[in-house]
């Protein structure tokens, strides 16, 4: 009897629920229960000092939107987001170009270039910090060259430029190794043929380089997008969100909100909020593939 | 390539390398000077005489060798849990037919979406409620069955896809059930895809800031990156030689591993990881 009725199919579905167990309830426990949760307590008043918790309806958005400190949160995010990607992927591209060419070193170039993303991330932070101080070592540098340099992470200005490129530098070394991979993968008779024809190394950089790795592109953009809306720990050690609000990005403000102001309520609105940006970005992107992403396997 | 062109390329490279190189150099180089001479000018790029003073006051003013161990101990536990649970959930999904995998599959690739600093709060309360906050169970859970695993079992995935099922195929003949097949054949074969995440598993969870800050308030609970950022002065400025000295000891084990292990770091992470 019981052998009839675990027939293969049966035993598959019963191991297939048993493999994927742990991830299922993992995913309900501490994806979903609390992205739920955070709609709940965005609809409430929660003051954790007073310990108030009053259903509000829609008052938490209505504060969003007459928050003045959200739109320079925006602006900033906006800001760190555009220009990281725009500098990481450029420079992530730049250095699988140079490296992909048939030199000796690469190894060792293609090493140093990754070798920030191995160093631990607030360490990092904290050896540019002391950089970056009006008396560190950049402006040590600039000095012995005649340059007074500024304040770095002190002036309205240049705070926001300083943490995208600390963060650039960390990170740029993982898509320059996915846009390696990528190049890798494109067919030398392709150049042949260009070449042949006459084509320079510009128009074959524009016609067939970028063409073939644009699901590369797509990917590491998405991946970068994402990553950048994430900016925490940058900011804490860097800049703590100043000067101003010159570098609160969103989710440093959340943090302040919710762990220092102690406004749960809004924070979980903040939440939201980002959860939207980041459900939005990846939306877009990801229709964008039609349109330029070259081939699809 | 032209013998000018070759100069060309070797000059872009070695400038660009500085921003990669000077911080480690800097911050080794710095936290082995006396502190009278961290800010002297011009800038010495060598310690003129070399002083353990720092690294010994960093195991001082904190438990730091406690701390140290702490995030050994929770990456460890992360990695080992996440190779675990990504590689059967993703050679379910590769490999098993069955009802619903694919509905499934999508579901729990929504994580994939959300920033951890989304569920952040909800988390807290939750952890709070279990009588868990200033514990480690937070930040070994979560990474090992919620979103950050995701994208593990996302690679081992892809990774099983790929995989030709004439194995597997002789094995069923042969009697095996599909744990012994995933045990005895699939995961051997998965070594690369294994390594690439357990590399990029440690490393996330070696990394992590936000979390401790927000689960852990007891000193000997903290991980390093927490630990680094309360080298503080009673005015909450930096220690400037204490920090590095002990950013330089979370620093360069992994560093050194890295530089030995550079060509499995990068291939696997290239080849096996993060191809769409």
């Amino acid at each position: 009897m019981s052998t009839r009725f675990w027939t293969g199919s049966r035993r598959d579905t019963l191991a297939g629920y048993l493999f994927i167990a742990p991830q299922l309830i993992g995913s309900v426990l501490f994806v979903f229960v609390p992205l739920g949760l955070v709609f709940w307590y965005s609809l409430h008043e929660w003051n954790v000092l007073a310990d108030t918790f009053t259903f509000v309806g829609g008052e938490n958005y209505q504060a969003l939107a007459d928050d003045p400190k959200l739109a320079d949160a925006l602006v900033a995010t906006g800001f760190f987001s555009a220009g990281l990607v725009v500098l990481n992927l450029s420079l992530a591209l730049l250095l699988a170009v140079l490296l992909n060419q048939r030199l000796r070193g690469t190894v060792f170039f293609r090493t140093v270039f990754f070798s920030p993303v191995v160093v631990s991330l607030v360490a990092w932070t904290i050896v540019w910090s002391f950089l970056l101080q009006d008396n560190g070592g950049i402006n040590g540098l600039l000095e012995t060259v005649g340059v007074d340099g500024p304040n770095w992470l002190r002036g309205e200005g240049t705070a926001m430029i300083a943490v995208i490129v600390v963060q650039v530098v960390k990170n740029v070394g993982l898509n320059m190794v996915l846009f390696l991979a990528a190049l890798q993968g494109v067919p030398a008779n392709l150049y042949e043929a260009a070449t042949v024809d006459g084509a320079s190394r510009r128009r074959q950089f524009l016609s067939i380089t970028v063409p073939m790795i644009s699901p590369t592109i797509l990917l590491t953009s998405i991946i970068t997008v994402v990553g950048s809306l994430q900016v925490f720990a940058q900011i804490a050690v860097l800049t703590q969100g100043g000067p101003g609000t010159s570098t609160t990005v969103l989710v440093y403000y959340l943090y302040q909100q919710a762990f220092q102001f102690h406004h749960f309520g809004y924070g979980a609105t903040l939440s939201v909020l980002l959860f939207a940006i980041v459900l939005l970005l990846t939306l877009v992107q990801w229709r964008m593939r039609r349109k330029w992403v070259f081939h699809e396997s | 390539m032209s013998r000018k062109a070759k100069t060309a390329v070797y000059g872009v490279l070695c400038l660009l390398a500085l921003p990669f190189l000077f911080p480690t150099w800097w911050m080794v180089t710095s936290s082995l000077k006396p502190v009278g001479d961290i800010f002297a000018f011009p800038p010495t790029l060598w310690p003129s005489d070399v002083s353990f003073d720092a690294y010994a006051k960093a195991f001082e003013l904190q438990p730091f060798a406690r701390q140290y161990f702490n995030s050994m101990y929770i990456a460890a536990l992360v990695t080992v849990g996440t190779l675990a649970v990504s590689s059967l959930a993703g050679y379910a999904f590769a490999r098993i037919r069955f009802k619903g995998a694919n509905a499934w599959f999508v579901v729990i690739l929504v994580g994939l979406l959300i920033p951890s600093e989304v569920t952040i709060v909800p988390l807290f309360k939750m952890f709070d409620a279990w009588g868990m906050v200033d514990t480690h169970w937070p930040l070994i859970l979560v990474p090992i069955l919620g979103a950050p695993s995701v994208l593990a079992t996302f690679i081992m995935r892809q990774f099983f896809l790929a995989l030709p099922g004439e194995l597997e195929e002789a094995a069923k003949v042969d009697g095996l059930g599909r744990f012994a097949i995933f045990r005895l054949i699939a995961l051997p074969l998965a070594r690369p895809a294994l390594g690439a995440v357990a590399i990029f598993t440690f490393l996330h969870s070696w990394n992590l800031y936000l979390e401790p800050i927000v689960f852990l308030s007891s000193s000997e609970m903290f991980t390093l990156p927490q630990a680094l950022t309360q080298f503080v002065d009673a005015y909450g400025g930096p220690m400037w030689d204490i920090q590095l000295s002990a950013a330089s000891l979370t620093a360069l084990p992994v560093l050194v591993v890295f530089v030995i292990a550079q060509r499995q770091f990068i291939e696997g992470l290239a080849h096996t990881g993060l191809k769409g």
